[in-house]
This record gives C-alpha cells, structure tokens and sequence, in this order.
C-alpha cells in the first residue's frame, strides 16, 4: 500500500497538469508545460547523474541539438500533421550523438567527466553560431508558427511535454526495477567492483548516457515549434545544463520520484520568489546549490528513510 | 545447492599463462612469467611485496592489458580480457582491499554476483543463490544490512560470497587473509577449503607461510617480477633462491629443524 502512494500523487500531478487549460489561465497553462518539460529534463538526468553517478553537464547539448534537429526537419518539411515525426528525429539524431559521444568521454570520471560534458554543449553552441549555411548562425533559425490560435498550441505543447515527462518516468521505473537500474547503481557505488562482477560497465554507462539524452532531444525538438524561434544561446544554454542537476539533487538523485518532485519544487520557487528578485535570482540560485550540499546530500525524498533507518 | 560444483576432468589444464610482461612506464612489475593451472589445484603465490604478485592477477583477469605474452584460457586465448568477460568465463577474483557496494545491502552485493556473472535467470533466483552462498560464508543472518556496516573479516567473507555466486572455475584469492587474526584465519582456512572441495580452482596471494604451506599443492614464487621459483611446498621452501629472496635464512633453518624433528 505504501508503495503505491507515490504513484497515486504521481498520477494526481499529471492530472492537475493537463486540465489547467479548462479551470486556468494561459499563464498557468504554460507554467504547467514548463512543468512537464522540466520533469522530463529532470527524469533525464537522473538515469546517468542518479542512477550512474556520473555528473553530467551535457543537458544542454542535448536539448539544444534537439532542437536545432527538429528545426532544421521541420523547415524541410516535416511540419503540419507531420510535425510529432519531427520531435521524433530530433530526439532520434540526439540519441545517436548521445551514443558516439558517451563512447568518448565515458571512458573519463568525477570531475573530467563534469567538465569533458560541458565541454559538448560549448562545441556545438559555436558549431550553431559558426554554421550559418545550415543554422542561421547567430541571427538563429525561424520556425514556422503552428496554427490554430494561443489556446490551442498551449494545448498542443503542454500535451506533448507531459507525453515526454509519462515517456521519461515510464522509463525510469523500468530501469529501477530492472537489471540495467541494478547495474547502474553497482557502477555508482565501485565501477571497478562492478566491472569484476561481470557487468559491462561501458555498455551499460551508454545505455544510461543515451537514455539521458533521448527525451532531452525530444523536448529540445518539441520546443523550437513552441517558440518558433531558436538561436544558439538560448539553446545551448549553461543555466540549463546547471538546472538539470540542481532539480535532481533537491528531489533525490537516483529515485523514480525525486526528479519529479525537485523540477517541481524548482519551477514553482523559479516563478514565485523568483520573479520578485529579478535582479537577484542568479545569487538565489547559487544559494539554493550551497544549502543542497550543506543539509540535503541525499535529496528531500531521502531525508525519511535516512532517519529512519539511522 | 546450487554450488559451483563443475564436472570435468581434474587435472586438465584450465589456464595457460606463457611469458606474461608488464612494465608501467620503465618499471617492470611482472617479466616473463609462464605457468600453468589445472582444474581441482590449490596453488600458492608468494613473494616480497611489490614482487608483482597483485599485477600477475590484474594482468590475467584484464584489469590491465598486457605488454606482451599470452594468457590461455580453456583452449581461448584470453590476453587483455575486459574484467567483466574475464568474470563471466568463469575467472573470479577478490581484492586485497575489498571492494563492496558499500550502500547496498550485504544480500544485494552477492546477488550482483549471480545476476551479471553466474547467469542467474530472473532477480528471484539469483536472490536465492546469493543466500545460499550467504549462508555458505556465514552471513546470512546479516544479509539485510547495508555492506558498509560490516567489520572486516565479514567483509572478507563478503568478497568470498560475491565471488562465488559467480560461478567461478577459477577462483584468485588476493590475501584474503590480510589484518584478520589467528582465530579468524583458522576461520577463512576452513571456508577455503570448502570451496576447493566444492571443485573450484584456487590461486592464492599470502604472505603467511602457514596458511600457504598448509593449503597449496604447488607454490608459485615471485621476486621484481620474475618466477624465480615453482613446484611443491617443500622443495619450493628448500629452494636457496626463495630463502634469500623471501623466507629468510631463520624461516629455512626452523623448517630444517622441523623436518628432523619429524620422524
């Protein structure tokens, strides 16, 4: 009975989520798909920053390829009824990079790990900016705006987010319960124990570095048709690449609902205090990282079972 | 049980390592070492420290590769094996300074074991097998507990249990008697000795000369990376070679004195 209790709030969140276009105003409705869409950032993450315990920067990359690869399709054509095939390429393309890049720097650890990640998102950042031809360099890339007025793409768009935040969570639980999840927190606690005990440790640190990467490359290629409009700062962006950690370590990495729960917590706290410290909620952000590491290593959803198992 | 009883014949070779070298920059840890393994022996690895002895395991279960030579596994040429292949072919190994999930449970460190290695079908069964084995070692009773939690001679029979829910053939046991005392020694000899009687292949690291004389049919000696020794337990402790390298004229004289004293 107690186990089901989260999934029960779970279900509850997303039902509360998709009906504020029928009781709210479209303020709330896009605060919601920020909801959504943070969720599944945050889901992301968590399958190799939680799970893994590799601290990666690279969420950024991944959005921000998303969403030039779902731009660039859906000026080729790829739009109207068509358009989900394009979120479908994009996290399809993210994936793929996702793959051949983690084979590269999931072979390095702890703080070069850190930095071989952040190192991805300024690469292709200057990659959009410097390939006009392809990206429209710095003057970005125009996206055609979807039709059928505010209301309805505010629908549109919250919808999807909250099919990629079901689609992230959905895997998320299988990997906790599965053999992958059980692998992954082996390599987390010792990888060359992990490694001894015959898990093929790099196999299994791509699967999770991939599976970081997909929903991300989704999100990033849903959002360039929501804004229709992409340049490559506001796309590869560090403050989003900082995010994803922070929303995890709130809610407690390496669990099916803390991801949920921190983005949750981070994105009310973003729009609620923070709009009234406009010129302070980089420090507020700051703030929030140093009380993380101070008081809650282990995330809000760890602080019951700390105590109670002490 | 579910043991890791394997059928075959004793006495076949199991492993064949020839002129195995590893130097790490201009340092040669291990120099042409060449041995062999057959199914159902106990054999002990002695030497200095630094003699290499440690490096020799690492080389032969991939944790580096090797500068050159080869090592032969069952009829498979197996040089520079990842860890994890090495583990599923059957070759296990502990560490001198245990390696444990520390925040796992002590029932979830073994079950690691039989899930990735000893091919267990399903969570439930391998939960099952690393019981057993749990209960094997003499910890079931802490089974629950998170491995970090344990004292080190229950650790020590932790990477004892881990290894064996693998399944091993070949089991490489790196001083697994290291910082444990004369009662707790006596202990793992006993629990050693199962496990060969259950029919795994044993290469063992140990400084104490007790324990090494007491198990090993063969003695395999090490001195800057050389075998400069190998062959049973009383010519190997005769040898002028290891008594300068390693035992000591007092060690040799005392088991002269021994051997007249018997009759």
């Amino acid at each position: 009975m107690k186990t089901r209790l989260p999934y029960i709030l779970f279900a509850l969140w997303v039902l509360a989520l998709a009906s504020t276009p029928w009781v709210a105003s479209n303020y709330i409705v896009k605060i919601a798909t920020f909801l959504a869409m943070y969720g599944a950032i945050a889901l992301s993450w968590n399958f190799i920053g939680g799970f893994t315990g590799y601290p990666s920067f690279a969420t950024a990359a991944f959005v921000g390829l998303g969403s030039y690869s779902g731009a660039l399709l859906q000026n080729a054509g790829v739009s109207g009824a068509l358009l989900p095939l394009a979120w479908l390429g994009g996290a399809a393309v993210v994936a793929l990079f996702a793959a051949i890049i983690g084979l590269i720097i999931l072979r390095m650890k702890g703080h070069y790990f850190a930095i071989g990640s952040i190192a991805i998102v300024e690469v292709l950042s200057q990659l959009a900016s410097s390939w006009s031809s392809l990206t429209g360099g710095g003057e970005g890339l125009n996206v055609k705006f979807l039709a059928g007025g505010p209301d309805f793409i505010g629908r549109v768009f919250l919808y999807t987010m909250i099919v990629i935040m079901l689609l992230a969570f959905v895997a998320t639980v299988l990997v906790d319960k599965g053999k992958l999840g059980f692998g992954l927190r082996c390599i987390q606690q010792n990888e060359d124990a992990a490694d001894m005990v015959g898990i093929d440790t790099t196999r299994y640190k791509i699967y999770a570095f991939v599976l970081s990467a997909v929903f991300c490359g989704a999100v990033g290629a849903a959002y360039s048709s929501w804004v229709a409009y992409i340049s490559p700062t506001d796309s590869f962006s560090i403050l989003l690449t900082l995010k994803a950690p922070v929303m995890v370590l709130l809610g407690g990495p390496g669990t099916v609902f803390g991801p949920v729960v921190g983005s949750a917590l981070f994105v009310l706290m973003e729009e609620t205090i923070w709009a009234k410290f406009l010129d302070y909620n980089q420090g507020v952000l700051g703030l929030v990282i140093v009380v993380l590491i101070f008081f809650l290593p282990g995330g809000l959803l760890r602080l019951r079972w700390r105590k109670g198992s002490a | 049980m579910s043991g890791a009883v394997r059928t075959g014949s004793p006495g076949e070779v199991l492993l064949k390592v020839d002129r195995l070298s590893k130097s790490f920059g201009g340092i040669q840890a291990v120099k042409d070492v060449s041995f062999t393994l057959n199914e159902g022996e106990i054999v002990g690895l002695i030497g200095p420290n630094g003699a290499g002895k440690t490096t020799l395991v690492n080389l032969i279960t991939g944790v580096f590769p090797a500068s050159s030579g080869s090592v032969v596994y069952r009829g498979d040429d197996v040089t520079n094996q990842r860890p994890f292949q090495a583990a599923r072919r059957g070759l296990a190994r502990t560490f001198q300074i245990v390696q444990p999930f520390p925040a796992m449970t002590v029932l979830e460190n073994v079950v690691a074991g039989s899930l990735f290695a000893g091919a267990a079908g399903s969570r439930a069964q391998a939960e099952a097998d690393a019981l057993s084995h749990l209960e094997f070692v003499g910890l079931a009773d802490l089974a629950r507990r998170p491995a970090a939690s344990l004292t080190l001679p229950s650790r020590k029979r932790l990477e004892l249990a881990k290894s064996l829910a693998m399944k091993p053939k070949v089991l490489l046991l790196d001083e697994v008697n290291a910082g444990l005392n004369t009662s707790e020694i006596d202990q793992a000899l006993t629990l050693i000795r199962a496990i060969a009687a259950r029919g795994v292949t044993i290469i063992i690291i140990e400084h104490l000369m007790k324990v090494v004389l007491s198990l090993s049919q063969r003695i395999l000696v090490l001195h800057h990376g050389e075998l400069i020794s190998s062959g049973d337990p009383q010519s190997v402790v005769n040898d002028p070679k290891v008594i300068e390298a390693y035992l000591g004229s007092k060690f040799a004289a005392r088991q002269k004195q021994l051997a007249g004293a018997a009759p």
